[in-house]
């Protein structure tokens, strides 16, 4: 028999309910302060709107990570873009062959700041299995990636935890930091700009 | 009567006398090889004949054989007589140095994507094709990747990690 709706409404039996804490700052009757980084930090990370690039079969486990049972939107990532133009996150998700590295670059420069990469499964972090002349070994030879997911294919607990790591990341990132001179340095690495 | 392997091998010997050789029925499949200069006049023969109409092309493929001085690289037509479904393997062999094959695309259209695929893998020279690029390989590759002339695995690459990978 189904669950009644007063279960996810009343919330009875006083299960605990995680509701995203608040930054550290100063609190008086009516009054906050914190750091704008923190609250730019704060709406950053738990509404980044990711885009798969799913070109094997990690791109199957991103599907079971996007379904209802593992269900990534509890991370506030439930609208899926596929439009690199309003996206944050671009999810590199399987065997990225030399002919697609192009692809992947342009994709990636068609993105706004700020954008993170996030590097699932082997082979889009290594090459993985296929060493040979037609695979790409890693896409952080074309493209800066902040968090790799180690598997082949990872399971979507994996891929959870990866995005949180792309979250904690988000949140503590400074608002400067695309502006500074190490961050201009590593594009120069990759001859972006 | 219907069309056998003995009838396709008589025409060919009467046609072409010794030129053709090396017959052989592997699984009931005509495969026999001609020096490389006739390859087109055996498969406009091969597609004209009346009775022969070997008129589909299947595939062209190539195969390296490193020991095989003088005679490295073969290129192999598959083609089949859809009336009588009848298939065969007709194989030409090249020098490695001098890999040039006439093409098929006059004769097959389908030959055109199929050339490209055998020259961007094993670097076969089709003279005569109207678009002879890399098809499935990145442009600037500048070697032919399923020719055997590379060690199994390359000591100096250093696109892979050696800590992570336990070389």
């Amino acid at each position: 028999m189904s669950r009644p709706v007063q279960y996810n409404v009343k919330n009875e039996g006083g299960k605990p309910i995680q509701v995203v804490g608040s930054p550290e700052g100063h609190m008086g009757e009516g009054f906050f302060t914190t750091k704008l980084s923190n609250v730019v930090g704060l709406a950053r990370k738990n509404s980044i709107w990711p885009l798969p690039f799913a070109t094997s079969c990690c791109g199957i486990e991103f599907m079971a990570t996007m379904g209802s049972h593992y269900d990534l939107a509890r991370f506030g990532a439930e609208r899926v873009g596929f439009s690199p133009r309003q996206c944050d996150l671009l999810m590199v998700m399987g065997t990225i062959a030399k002919k697609m590295g192009p692809v992947l670059r342009q994709v990636y420069l068609q993105m706004a700041e700020p954008r993170w990469v996030l590097s699932m499964g082997a082979c889009a972090s290594s090459g993985g299995i296929f060493d040979t002349y037609s695979v790409l070994q890693g896409i952080d030879q074309i493209i800066p990636v902040d968090v790799y997911i180690p598997g082949c294919p990872p399971r979507p607990e994996a891929v959870l935890d990866g995005f949180m790591k792309i979250q904690e990341l988000v949140g503590k990132e400074s608002i400067r930091r695309r502006n500074g001179e190490q961050y201009k340095q590593l594009m120069e690495s990759y001859g972006i700009q | 009567m219907a069309l056998t392997n003995e009838i396709i091998k008589d025409r060919l010997i009467n046609k072409f006398g010794d030129q053709v050789t090396g017959f052989e029925e592997p699984y009931g499949l005509l495969t026999f090889e001609a020096p490389k200069d006739l390859n087109l006049k055996v498969l406009q023969y091969l597609y004209d004949d009346a009775e022969l109409k070997f008129q589909f092309l299947t595939d062209i493929c190539a195969v390296h054989y490193p020991g095989n001085q003088g005679r490295e690289l073969a290129v192999v037509y598959h083609l089949h007589n859809l009336a009588d479904n009848i298939r065969l393997r007709f194989k030409v062999f090249t020098d490695i140095n001098s890999p040039d094959i006439f093409t098929a695309v006059n004769l097959y259209s389908t030959a055109n994507w199929m050339e490209r695929e055998t020259y961007d893998f094993f670097g076969i020279n089709f003279v005569g094709h109207p678009n002879l690029r890399r098809i499935q390989n990145v442009d600037e590759m500048d070697y032919f990747p399923m020719r055997k002339e590379f060690p199994l695995e390359d000591q100096t690459r250093i696109d892979k990690d050696d800590a992570m990978f336990g070389r």
